[in-house]
């Protein structure tokens, strides 16, 4: 089976301001697999969004190679389909929008595809019914709030039915509310519509719901794992000015200073309630 | 505040009016603008007045609003008005020095009037109807034949509609620069007009910048979704002529035929 | 006692008398004491921003007062003086996008300039500025257009600072940074706050950034004051704040757990510190 997106020994080395070579990427070899959700954990600057961006060909490897569903990102000629395979979601939601009413946004891509009216209106109102914006789809773009513009760029790509959505930061200019919803639809489309996620982030607790975070570091892969290999590596996420979630973080601090030999893969309340559980009242073993 | 400026305000509704195809509403407009001109005597003006008045009546949108409208151009109307009135040729009714008004001066002022009053509200009852993004649509539809001697008519109407998208994030943007200038002393209110003009720089500036970053970031998220210019493009909504098209259209030319004939009449 | 902020009754009215009025705050009255650090939170829409606009003049009041050191700042023929801005600094949120001068050191002097100092002293003061937020002198001739997002802010905050006021606001001044970036920045207000003895607001969603360094918490919710008191006092009524559309830290939610299943822990710890520490006490105390 091919993978629908593989970097091979990936760099890339751009010119600063002042004319110095700065290496952005540093021989990533990374393969994702349909249908996984991968988050991709760095600090800023850690090439993280540059690895994103070659992702759909807004930037090209100046060193190794990209393949998105086997398409080799480095040939023009395959740019518009590897744009089709693989959609890019941004941070701010804002520069994203183009329309002046939301379903003609969401039509946007469709319209460029050249479908035929009936095709786009039924994938424009899928699209916005699987983001939950149905009832908006009348709506000004500039009169929603930030959680409910981004679910609209959602639509606005995942109505083109890719394979895969690259996410850049999508909840970075959000608050709470609105991180909580995007995050809910990216899960959907992952689990629902069986669309390859990728996203890309630095919050811990997006990075968990994944199934597997790659944590970025220096223009290379520092490691790459299931949440609960990954959030448990504390001192080298600390390393990385990462900082891991607060369940893991209690367990890992009592641990160290009782040494009482807890397990601390806890990434959720109720793990971590009932690892304290068991150490605070042992007698009642479960 | 800036926030209250509307451009093309735009009413939503659900009437014949605002149902009409718009590349139809663009064509009629036109047509009555000419008609207008064409128009020569009481009973002619009356018919075309009578004719716009249903238009508003039937898109049921308040008259208050129409008359709101006017504002900007009491001063054109006016001063359109008193040239007329002061300096047309006649039989003179009642001079004093160098002003004289005679009986055709009345008569042309009134008619010039009018004539403004009836354009002004006649274009802007399309705006009232028409949503932006249908304005854009239908002028991009109507010009497309020119595309055949190379004009980029895609291209403006996707800039038009671009601008009506960003209008209000960019006044959002400039109001809260503005608070945060001011948060520093910045001071707009005083000063001479050099000083003045000094001051909008802190504003100016960032507002550009951010302009451009998001043109930037907009450009690669458009790419991204896989625009290519008119290459090979369809659209959603389709607009077809329908029965409520016919029979605004025909009643319209109607009306315009009948004004146009008893304007050369002299009516 | 005297505060050196204070509002009494204070309301604002958007829109009065059209069909989209709304009131952002309704009858607040806030006490703010000289030299603490207070942490306002609330939902987007709760009011806080427009709270913090009032506080240097921005906005007018519909009703109500608003009083520095005692004084309301609005004089009898309804005009603000432009000395309560040099008073009370307000930054913005994404401040960075607000600077607009060459070089860093002219951005920085815009506020100082406008309270109308000699250029020694403004220049005294910009110095002072870039050294509270840890940026190298050896910068100060540059374009701020050419650093990094984390530095733009610190640039934009500095421009704040020089003007050496009273009270320092800050609306959202991690929003969009990495964690590290955010932890830098919030060690540099503790600094600020230290150094200058000036009082400090800080406002944000993220109950998790401000709960540990501020000294009171102020929960606004629905253009009304839900709670005010110590983080400790706020954290106890943990449920009223979820139900205002806020989180609270996961390590209170951990901690809330294990009281729910009959562990007596305090339900209103929120550090992962005092966690590890009341779980130890709990622990040995048996």
């Amino acid at each position: 089976m091919s993978d629908i997106i593989k970097t091979e020994a990936l760099t890339y080395v751009y010119q600063s301001g002042d004319g110095e070579r700065k290496v952005a990427l540093d021989g990533v070899d990374l393969s994702i697999s349909r249908g996984e959700f991968v988050a991709v954990l760095g600090h800023n600057g850690s090439g993280k969004s540059t690895l994103a961006c070659h992702f759909n060909g807004i930037r090209l490897p100046t060193g190794g190679a990209v393949y998105i569903d086997s398409m080799d990102t480095r040939n023009p000629d395959l740019l518009y389909d590897i744009r089709k395979t693989c959609a890019m979601v941004f941070q701010n939601p804002d520069n994203q929008i183009v329309a002046t009413v939301v379903e003609e946004d969401v039509a946007f891509a469709l319209e460029n595809l050249g479908l035929p009216p009936d095709e786009i209106r039924r994938r424009v109102d899928d699209a916005l019914r699987a983001v939950g914006m149905y009832e908006f789809r009348r709506h000004a773009p500039h009169k929603l709030s930030g959680g409910q513009k981004q679910r609209v760029a959602i639509a606005g790509v995942i109505a083109m039915m890719p394979r895969c959505v690259v996410f850049d930061e999508p909840t970075a200019m959000l608050d709470p509310a609105g991180r909580k919803e995007v995050m809910r639809v990216i899960r959907d489309l992952n689990t629902r519509l069986g669309i390859t996620v990728v996203l890309i982030t630095h919050h811990m607790d997006e990075a968990v719901q994944a199934g597997r975070v790659v944590v970025m570091h220096a223009g290379k892969i520092l490691m790459q794992g299931t949440p609960r290999e990954i959030f448990t590596q504390v001192d080298a996420l600390r390393a990385a000015s990462l900082t891991v979630p607060q369940t893991i973080e209690v367990l890992f601090d009592l641990d160290n200073q009782t040494g009482a030999d807890l397990p601390i893969d806890a990434l959720t309340v109720t793990e971590c309630a009932d690892i304290l559980e068991r150490y605070l009242r042992p007698a009642a073993a479960n | 505040m800036l926030r209250d400026i509307t451009i093309g305000q735009y009413f939503p509704g659900k009437s014949i009016v605002h149902r009409t195809d718009p590349r139809l509403k663009l064509v009629l407009v036109i047509l009555m603008i000419v008609t207008l001109f064409l128009a020569a005597g009481p009973i002619s003006y009356a018919l075309l007045a009578l004719y716009i008045f249903s238009v508003i009546k039937i898109s049921g949108i308040q008259p208050k609003m129409v008359v709101r409208g006017l504002k900007p151009v009491v001063f054109i109307v006016v001063f359109t008005a008193l040239l007329n009135l002061f300096y047309t040729p006649g039989t003179e009714l009642w001079g004093f020095g160098f002003l004289h008004i005679t009986d055709q001066g009345i008569r042309v002022a009134i008619l010039m009037v009018l004539r403004i009053l009836l354009l002004i509200i006649g274009t802007s009852m399309l705006t009232y109807t028409t949503s932006p993004i249908e304005l854009t649509d239908g002028l991009e539809m109507l010009l497309s034949p020119l595309k055949k001697i190379h004009l980029p008519v895609h291209e403006l109407a996707m800039m038009m509609s671009i601008a009506l998208r960003f209008i209000p994030t960019l006044i959002e943007e400039t109001e809260k620069i503005i608070a945060a200038q001011k948060a520093r002393g910045a001071d707009f209110e005083s000063g001479n007009i050099i000083q003045r003009a000094r001051a909008m720089v802190p504003i100016l500036v960032p507002l550009f910048i951010s302009a451009f970053r998001r043109a930037d970031e907009l450009a690669i998220a458009m790419e991204c979704r896989l625009y290519r210019g008119d290459v090979g493009r369809t659209r959603m909504k389709q607009m077809k002529l329908g029965r409520v098209d016919a029979l605004t259209g025909a009643v319209s030319v109607l009306v315009f035929a009948a004004v146009i004939v008893l304007g050369r009449m002299g009516w | 006692m005297s505060y050196i902020l204070e509002t009494r009754d204070l309301t604002q009215v958007y829109g009065a008398g059209t069909p989209f009025e709304r009131t952002a705050l309704d009858h607040v009255n806030i006490q703010v004491e000289k030299g603490e650090i207070l942490g306002i939170i609330g939902h987007t829409g709760s009011g806080k921003s427009t709270l913090i606009q009032h506080f240097n003049g921005l906005l007018k009041p519909t009703s109500g007062e608003v009083l520095l050191s005692g004084h309301s700042i609005w004089n009898e023929k309804g005009k603000c003086e432009r000395k309560t801005r040099f008073a009370v600094g307000l930054v913005f949120q994404y401040p960075e996008y607000q600077l607009f001068e060459e070089t860093i050191a002219k951005d920085i002097a815009f506020g100082p300039h406008n309270m109308g100092l000699s250029d020694t002293e403004v220049e005294r003061r910009v110095r002072e500025a870039m050294d509270f937020v840890g940026l190298d002198p050896a910068l100060a001739g540059q374009s701020p257009f050419a650093l990094s997002g984390g530095q733009k802010r610190r640039v934009a905050i500095a421009g704040v600072i020089a003007m050496r006021p009273q009270v320092l606001i800050l609306d959202e001044p991690t929003a969009g940074l990495d964690p590290a970036g955010r932890d830098e920045i919030l060690a540099q207000i503790r600094d600020y706050h230290a150094r200058s003895g000036a009082t400090v607001i800080i406002v944000s969603h993220s109950m998790e950034d401000i709960a540990r360094m501020a000294d009171r918490l102020l929960v606004m919710n629905d253009a009304h004051v839900m709670l005010c008191g110590t983080p400790r006092e706020v954290f106890a009524h943990a449920d009223d704040i979820i139900r205002a559309g806020l989180d609270i830290p996961e390590i209170t939610k951990v901690i809330r757990e294990l009281c729910r299943r009959g562990f007596d822990l305090d339900p209103s710890i929120y550090t992962v510190e005092d966690a590890v520490r009341a779980i130890r006490a709990y622990k040995e105390g048996k």
